[in-house]
C-alpha cells in the first residue's frame, strides 16, 4: 500500500489532477473494484462514461483498485478498443476485413482521409470526425462496410462515402447555424 | 399470418430498421394489426433485408432486396393474396443454393426468433440437456460426442470429446467452461451469427459442456464489436433464468449451472486459449507455454474447457439426435457440418452449412454462384491470417480438415475469401502480414520482429521496389517464424506468404524481375491514363493531383504526364466520371 502510494506520488503531474466527474465511475467501481479479474471490465464501462480514458481517470482508478497504473496502461493499450484519445463527435470505423479489403476498402479510405484532410487514427480540426480502421465488423457479404456511430453503412463506393460524410457533416452539433459554408 | 423481418447485424447494416419501421406504419395507417417477429440471419447476406410472409397453414413467401417502398405491395400480398410488381420473391435459383445445405449449427438461425425463449422450448430447445441431466451420466455424454466424431469448430479441429475428457478427469475444483466467441479472423462471421440468431443452442450447448466436465460456472467470452449478439446473449440468459434453465437445481436434478459474458476488448490473440483465459483474468491477452493445458490449470488455475460457439452450437443436436447421426454426415475424419462464410468476389455471399467432404467447386459454383460479373476465379482464401489461398487448380480439393490442410491453407473457423482476377496475391500476403503484425503480442521475437520484417519486405516488393533475392530472403523469415513462435498466430503467420509462393511465385516474380502487377492492383506499378471519350475537363483531377502531373483546359479532355506522375492515385478516387484508367 505504502509501495503503491510512493509510486503514484512519484508519478504525479500537476496535469493529472482529477479533472473529470467520477460519480458514474464510482458507481462501476462499486460493483467490480473488489472482483478481481474486472479491469477489462472497468476500463470498457470508463470509456463508456468519458468517451475514452482519460490520463486522470486511470490514476483514480488505479488508487481505488490498487492496481498500479502501468500494468493498466499496459491492458488499455494492448487492446484496440481502448483509447487513449478523445474522439470526434462522429466516429467512423472503417472495416478493413479481408472481404472489404477485396472489394476496394482501401479506396474508400483514401477518399474518406482526402474528404476530411485527416489520416487513420486523427480527427478533424473542427472535432466532428474521427477516423478509425478496424479488422473486421463482420459484415462481409456488405463489404466494403463502414461504421459511424453505430450505424452500418453497407456496400460503399467513393462516391456514396463522400456524400455520406457531407450529409453527417451538415447534421453536426458542432456545425449548427454554419450550414453556408459547407 | 405472420410477418418475419431478418435482423441481424447485416440484416440490419443493409436497412432491415427501416423496413421495420415502414411495416409499423403502414399496418398502422390501414389499422391492421399483424403479429411482426424477428429473427437472425438465415445466411442469405447478399438477399438482405429479408421479410417471410408466412400464412396460416404455415406457408412462407420470402421477399429479398426489400426496400421501404416494397412495403405496401407486400402487405397487399399478405392480406390481399395480391400478386407483387416490385417487390422481389426470392428466386428459384437462391432457394436451391439454400436447399443444397445440411442446417445443423444454423438449424435455428433465421428460423426462430432469437429474442423469444418459447420459440426455441418449442423447437426441442433444452430437450437435449434435459435428456443428459435425466438419462445419462458425464461419461455418457462424453461418450455420444465421442462417437459423434465432431472436432473444434475454432480451427484446429481437435476432437472435442477428448477435450471434455481431460478436464472430466481433473480432481481440483472449481471447473469452468468457456465458449470462444472472440472471432478475430477478418472476413469471417459465423458465430456472430449464431449469437445473434440462435443464443439459445450455444447455451445449452455450454450447459451440456458444464455436465460433461463437472463445471457449475459458464463464460461467454464475446467481442465487443458484436454489440447485437451480447445484447440477444443477454436477453437469452435472463429468459433461461426465469425458467428456471440455468440457476439451481436445473430440472429437479441437483445439477448447478449459470454463465455469464464477458466482452473481449479486441485482440485477435485472445483465440488463442490462453491469452483467452489471460484476458479474462483481466490481464494483456498474451499466451503461455502449454502444458499445463487449460484443461489442467485454465482459468484462475482451474480446470477450464474452451470450445468455439459453432462447436456449442452443434452439441444439443448431436445429444438429441444421436453420435451416430452426426457421423452419418461428412467424411472419414471429418464429421459433420461445417459452417462457411463465404466473402469477397462471390455472388451469393453469405452464411452456409454443408456437410463435409463436398468439393470447393460445389461451395463456390453450385452454392455460392460464381464469381461476381462473370470474372475468372483466381483463388480463396480459407483460414484468414492463419491460412492460405488454394488456386484455381486446386478447386476439386473436398472440404475436410485433411485435404485442406495438404493445400497449405487450414480449415480455420471457416472463412472462405473468393478472389478473381483482379486480386493481386501479392498484395493479398502484404495484407495479412499487416494484420498479423498488428496483432502479435509482441511475446516472442521471431513473431514480433518477423513479421514485421516480412511486412516490409512484401510492401517493397508491392510498391515496385522489390529486388531479387527478395523472395528467398521471404521463404527462410517464414521458417524461422514458424519455428520461433510459441503460439498458433506467430506459428501459421507466414501461411499466407507460403502458399502464395506456392501458387503464384510467377505474381511476385512479375512485380520484382517486371516492374508490373498482373491483376493491376498495385498501384505504385501501374499507368494512369485519363479515358477521353469520359472526361468532360471538370479539372477536379489536376486540382487534387500532388505533384501537378495533370493539365489540361476547363471544359476540355484533361491528359497525365508520366513523367511527373507519382502513381498515388488520387485522381482515380476524386474522379466522378471513372474517366481515370489504371493499368
Amino acid at each position: 500500500m505504502s509501495e503503491l502510494n510512493q509510486f503514484n506520488n512519484m508519478c504525479k503531474k500537476s496535469s493529472d489532477e482529477l479533472t473529470h466527474d467520477t460519480s458514474q465511475l464510482d458507481e462501476v467501481l462499486k460493483v467490480y473494484k473488489n472482483k478481481p479479474g474486472s479491469m477489462i471490465t472497468i476500463l470498457q464501462k470508463a470509456q463508456d462514461i468519458y468517451g475514452y480514458l482519460p490520463k486522470d481517470i486511470i490514476r483514480y482508478i488505479s488508487q481505488e483498485t490498487l492496481i498500479k497504473t502501468p500494468i493498466i496502461y499496459g491492458v488499455a493499450t494492448f487492446y484496440t478498443q481502448f483509447r487513449l484519445q478523445p474522439v470526434g463527435e462522429y466516429l467512423i470505423l472503417l472495416c478493413k476485413g479481408t472481404a472489404c479489403h477485396v472489394n476496394g476498402a482501401n479506396e474508400i479510405e483514401q477518399t474518406i482521409c482526402d474528404e476530411l484532410n485527416i489520416q487513420n487514427g486523427e480527427t478533424t480540426e473542427d472535432g466532428i470526425f474521427t477516423l478509425n480502421n478496424v479488422a473486421c465488423l463482420g459484415c462481409c457479404s456488405l463489404s466494403p462496410v463502414m461504421m459511424i456511430n453505430g450505424e452500418t453503412y453497407a456496400k460503399m463506393t467513393p462516391k456514396k462515402a463522400r456524400s455520406i460524410l457531407r450529409d453527417l457533416r451538415k447534421k453536426s452539433k458542432l456545425n449548427a447555424g454554419k450550414e453556408d459554408q459547407v | 399470418m405472420k410477418i418475419i423481418i431478418g435482423q441481424g447485424s447485416c440484416g440490419i447494416a443493409a436497412g432491415a430498421d427501416k423496413v421495420t419501421v415502414a411495416i409499423q406504419k403502414e399496418l398502422e395507417s390501414r389499422n391492421h394489426p399483424l403479429e411482426i417477429e424477428l429473427a437472425g440471419c438465415c445466411g442469405t447476406c447478399y438477399l438482405e433485408p429479408i421479410v417471410d410472409v408466412v400464412s396460416d397453414n404455415g406457408q412462407k413467401t420470402t421477399f429479398v432486396s426489400v426496400k421501404p417502398e416494397h412495403i405496401a405491395e407486400i402487405l397487399d400480398f399478405a392480406i390481399h393474396q395480391k400478386q407483387p410488381k416490385d417487390a422481389v420473391i426470392m428466386g428459384d435459383n437462391d432457394q436451391a443454393s439454400l436447399d443444397k445445405q445440411v442446417r445443423i449449427a444454423l438449424r435455428n438461425a433465421g428460423v426462430l426468433n432469437p429474442e423469444k425463449i418459447e420459440d426455441y422450448l418449442a423447437n426441442d430447445g433444452y430437450k437435449a440437456i434435459q435428456k443428459c441431466l435425466q438419462e445419462m451420466t458425464p461419461q455418457d455424454v462424453i461418450e455420444d460426442v465421442k462417437i459423434s466424431g465432431l472436432r473444434g469448430r475454432g480451427g484446429a479441429g481437435f476432437p472435442t470429446w477428448f477435450k471434455w475428457q481431460a478436464a472430466n478427469q481433473q480432481k481440483a475444483t472449481p471447473k469452468y467452461i468457456v465458449c470462444n466467441g472472440d472471432e478475430g479472423d477478418p472476413g469471417a462471421f459465423m458465430d456472430r451469427s449464431i449469437l445473434e440468431g440462435d443464443p439459445h443452442s450455444v447455451i445449452e450447448g455450454m450447459m451440456i459442456g458444464g455436465y460433461a466436465i463437472g463445471a457449475n460456472e459458464g463464460i461467454i467470452y464475446v467481442r465487443a464489436e458484436y454489440p447485437l449478439a451480447i445484447k440477444r446473449l443477454e436477453i437469452a440468459l435472463k429468459q433461461a433464468r426465469e425458467k428456471g434453465i440455468l440457476g439451481k437445481n436445473i430440472f429437479g436434478t441437483g445439477f448447478d449451472f449459470d454463465i455469464w459474458i464477458k466482452a473481449g476488448a479486441g485482440a485477435f490473440v485472445c483465440g488463442e486459449e490462453t491469452a483467452l483465459i489471460a484476458s479474462l483474468e483481466g490481464q494483456r491477452g498474451m499466451p503461455r507455454l502449454k502444458p499445463p493445458f487449460p484443461a489442467q490449470k485454465g482459468y484462475w488455475g482451474k480446470p477450464t474447457n474452451i470450445n468455439n460457439v459453432e462447436t456449442f452450437a452443434n452439441i444439443p443436436w448431436i445429444l438429441l439426435s444421436g453420435g451416430s447421426a452426426f457421423a452419418a454426415l461428412g467424411t472419414e475424419k471429418s464429421k459433420g457440418t461445417k459452417v462457411f462464410a463465404l466473402a469477397g468476389k462471390i455472388q451469393r455471399g453469405g452464411l452456409i452449412e454443408i456437410p463435409m467432404g463436398l468439393t470447393l467447386r460445389e461451395v463456390i459454383y453450385d452454392i455460392g454462384g460464381g464469381i461476381q460479373d462473370n470474372k475468372a476465379f483466381k483463388a480463396v482464401q480459407m483460414g484468414g491470417p492463419s491460412g492460405g489461398c488454394i488456386p484455381a487448380s486446386l478447386l476439386d480439393t473436398p472440404i475436410d480438415y485433411e485435404s485442406i490442410t495438404a493445400t497449405g491453407a487450414i480449415m480455420g473457423s471457416g472463412g472462405m475469401i473468393v478472389m478473381d482476377e483482379t486480386t493481386c496475391m501479392v498484395d493479398m500476403a502484404r495484407f495479412f502480414l499487416d494484420f498479423t503484425c498488428k496483432e502479435s503480442c509482441g511475446k516472442c521475437v521471431q513473431c514480433r520482429v518477423g513479421t514485421k520484417r516480412m511486412l516490409e519486405i512484401l510492401e517493397r516488393i508491392t510498391n515496385g521496389e522489390g529486388k531479387d533475392g527478395d523472395i528467398e530472403l521471404l521463404e527462410d523469415l517464414c521458417q524461422k517464424v514458424k519455428d520461433g513462435s510459441l503460439c498458433a498466430l506467430g506459428g501459421t503467420a507466414p501461411n499466407p506468404v507460403l502458399t502464395t509462393l506456392q501458387y503464384f511465385r510467377d505474381e511476385y516474380e512479375a512485380h520484382i524481375y517486371e516492374h508490373r502487377c498482373p491483376a493491376h492492383n498495385c498501384k505504385k506499378l501501374l499507368t494512369y491514363t485519363i479515358k477521353e471519350d469520359l472526361c468532360v475537363g471538370c479539372g477536379a483531377c489536376a486540382k487534387k493531383c500532388p505533384s501537378d502531373a495533370i493539365s489540361g483546359e476547363p471544359k476540355k479532355v484533361h491528359s497525365i504526364h508520366q513523367e511527373l506522375c507519382i502513381q498515388c492515385g488520387t485522381c482515380k478516387t476524386v474522379c466522378t466520371f471513372n474517366a481515370i484508367e489504371a493499368l
